[in-house]
């Protein structure tokens, strides 16, 4: 198991060099640059090509690449252009991290366990009135864009019944931990809610159908005719057996926490990741971006290693020796 | 012990389909006493395994109806409840599957899986590792202890099928019922399976069920024969009798058809036409009659008699086909 583990982490040394490049050319791609926009128009363009060669951005993109790569191995990330002038990259990111994660964590165990709870119960009754109702509702989820959705689970909770505030992280620096951790719960489940409702849908279909093929296997009926009742053969059979294709897919959804927060974040002004990689996004702040998509691509990366660890662990039949 | 362990009177079997009922077994008799093994014959869709699972309580109930009187014991199955299904299967009955690597949970130890045949009848009981390790020895696996914590995929085709023995016997049922026990393995594993049935068999004065379609394992294994066509006996006889005067003209085609009866260089036979669906079984005919070419319209489509015709004591056969066929002796 553990020399499993250290040839993949092996493997992901060259992923992440490749990574980052594609992530440096990708940023470097996009037009424009931080000076732009950002001062006035009258501005001598002398000025703006001093500012840009004091910043390094006049060199080739792979003399700077080396250079930037020269830093974050030291842990310097650059300094925000625009975002937020003149701060360390990492000290912004230090600050959003913390709302982003907990949201994230909040929206996965939900998932979880909303899609398990419904496939289990519409499996449990396949063909009849509670199926289909939770197949309507997990449709319609999927059908509708996720931003509409946003809004109206906004309008909802917040305006028509309002239980959630409307803003904000709930995050104050001078507290301590443990108030701003309880705090923060109230302001994080609204959007994490809402992210949960959303990636519901596509885990309860996969997981009722899995249900659904394992319960007419083989060694369900062993199960019967040991005289296990039905409802046990679900829990200690037929659900782990199902589970297993979705349980590699579990350390992946760690990579969709930066993701699925770009739009709640905006959206539920949440001010964590995802909605600093809009603000980044659209003053071009490049040591901003690439930090975060570099950290995406961490993300990414650990979440592969995570759901190779996750299948290693349900699954003997993976296991190398 | 004297008397009947399993009689089955009069047991039909429908399925519903598309909103229909369709017959897949009419008014089926069989009986087996204690320590007796009785072999059930036929192709496949003949309702061999349908009638297994009805006495193990495993059809859908939703979607399929058994009537008549199955009785274990002189215990009626037939209208118990889930429940009280749940507390006989298992212990009075214990049952062999087929394929012994898709009817082991793939994710659960052998020993647990075995385990758990036990505490689900016995939640107190105290030594479950100890009677699940005698278990695994009584099958013939030596290394009990590393076979007891490795997964299904780990082991061979033969000792996966012992594991299912292992499983069918963890009770000590008066009935064992064995669907193809023997199907899915190589030749040389069948013969030692066959053996381990035969000897537990003995051991424990249990009756067994063999559901086959290999008629080299029912000279070996069985006492009484039962052929079925479409949902019907057509033939029942003890096992000397079937093999050395078949009657029915199926019974005759089936060992004309088992390969290890013909000489090398012989062509095999092979039966014509296939099983009837079971939209098309009128169950008032002898079904098996439309798949003899020669045989003129009248002769096929004439009814029979619900009742087996007793050949002599012991040998009964279905319809009068038998007593209009001139077979040659030599098969």
């Amino acid at each position: 198991m553990w020399r499993t583990i250290l040839r993949r982490v092996l493997i992901m040394i060259p992923q992440l060099i490749l990574v980052s490049i594609l992530i440096f050319m990708l940023a470097q791609l996009m037009p424009g640059d931080p000076f732009y926009g950002s001062l006035n128009p009258n501005s001598d363009p002398a000025t703006i090509a001093r500012m840009r060669h004091a910043a390094g951005l006049d060199l080739p993109w792979y003399q700077q690449y080396v250079k930037w790569v020269g830093n974050v191995i030291h842990g310097d990330l650059g300094t925000s252009y625009v975002v937020n002038k003149g701060w360390t990259v990492t000290r912004i990111i230090g600050q959003r991290i913390w709302p982003t994660l907990s949201m994230g964590i909040i929206a996965a165990v939900l998932t979880y366990v909303l899609s398990i709870s419904q496939a289990l119960l519409a499996a449990r009754n396949e063909n009849k009135i509670i199926d289909r109702i939770l197949i309507v509702w997990n449709t319609m989820t999927s059908a509708v864009p996720s931003f509409v959705f946003y809004f109206v689970m906004m309008v909802l909770f917040v305006y028509i019944i309002p239980i959630f505030p409307s803003s904000g992280t709930g995050i104050d620096d001078t507290q301590s931990f443990t108030t701003n951790f309880f705090s923060n719960l109230r302001y994080a489940f609204l959007p994490a809610l809402t992210i949960a409702v959303f990636s519901t849908n596509s885990i309860f279909q996969y997981l009722r159908s899995n249900l659904l093929d394992q319960q007419a296997q083989d060694y369900v009926r062993t199960a019967r005719a040991k005289g296990v009742q039905i409802k046990d053969v679900f829990r200690k059979h037929i659900l782990r057996n199902a589970f297993l294709p979705i349980a590699s897919g579990i350390g992946y959804s760690i990579t969709g926490i930066l993701g699925g927060a770009i739009f709640a974040e905006t959206v539920f002004g949440y001010p964590g990741l995802g909605a600093l990689f809009v603000q980044a996004l659209s003053g071009r702040d490049y040591t901003v971006i690439t930090a975060l998509m570099l950290l995406q691509g961490v993300l990414a990366l650990l979440g592969g290693l995570l759901s190779d660890i996750i299948s290693a662990w349900v699954d003997p039949r993976v296991r190398v020796k | 012990m004297d008397g009947k362990l399993l009689e089955a009177k009069n047991v039909s079997v429908d399925f519903r389909i598309d909103g229909q009922y369709q017959t897949a077994i009419h008014k089926l008799n069989i009986s087996i006493k204690h320590g007796e093994v009785v072999a059930l014959v036929g192709e496949s869709g003949s309702g061999k395994s349908t009638f297994a699972m009805s006495v193990m309580g495993l059809h859908n109930s939703d979607q399929t109806r058994v009537t008549g009187s199955i009785k274990l014991n002189d215990n009626e199955l037939i209208g118990l409840s889930e429940r009280q299904f749940d507390a006989y299967r298992g212990v009075s009955v214990g049952m062999i599957f087929q394929d012994p690597l898709s009817s082991l949970n793939p994710l659960m130890k052998i020993g647990d899986q075995i385990a758990e045949a036990i505490t689900v009848h016995d939640k107190q009981s105290k030594k479950v590792k100890q009677r699940v390790q005698k278990l695994i020895s009584d099958v013939g696996i030596v290394d009990v202890q590393r076979v007891s914590q490795q997964y299904p995929h780990e082991l061979s085709g033969g000792m996966r099928q012992r594991v299912m023995i292992a499983i069918a016997l963890a009770n000590e049922p008066d009935l064992i019922i064995a669907d193809e026990p023997t199907t899915a393995l190589d030749a040389t594993i069948q013969a030692q399976i066959l053996d381990l049935i035969k000897e537990i068999q003995q051991k424990k004065n249990a009756g067994i069920l063999l559901i086959t379609h290999d008629l080299g394992v029912v000279a070996e294994m069985a006492d009484t024969v039962t052929v079925m066509y479409a949902g019907q006996i057509v033939e029942q006889a003890r096992v000397s009798d079937l093999f050395n005067h078949p009657k029915h003209p199926y019974t005759r085609s089936l060992l004309r058809a088992d390969p290890s009866e013909v000489n090398s260089g012989d062509e095999l036979y092979a039966i014509p036409g296939t099983v009837p669906a079971l939209k098309d079984m009128d169950h008032s005919k002898d079904l098996f009659l439309k798949r003899v070419p020669w045989l003129d319209k009248a002769e096929v489509e004439a009814t029979v008699d619900e009742k087996l015709q007793k050949v002599s004591d012991g040998h009964y056969v279905r319809g009068n086909a038998w007593q209009n066929f001139e077979f040659l002796e030599d098969l």
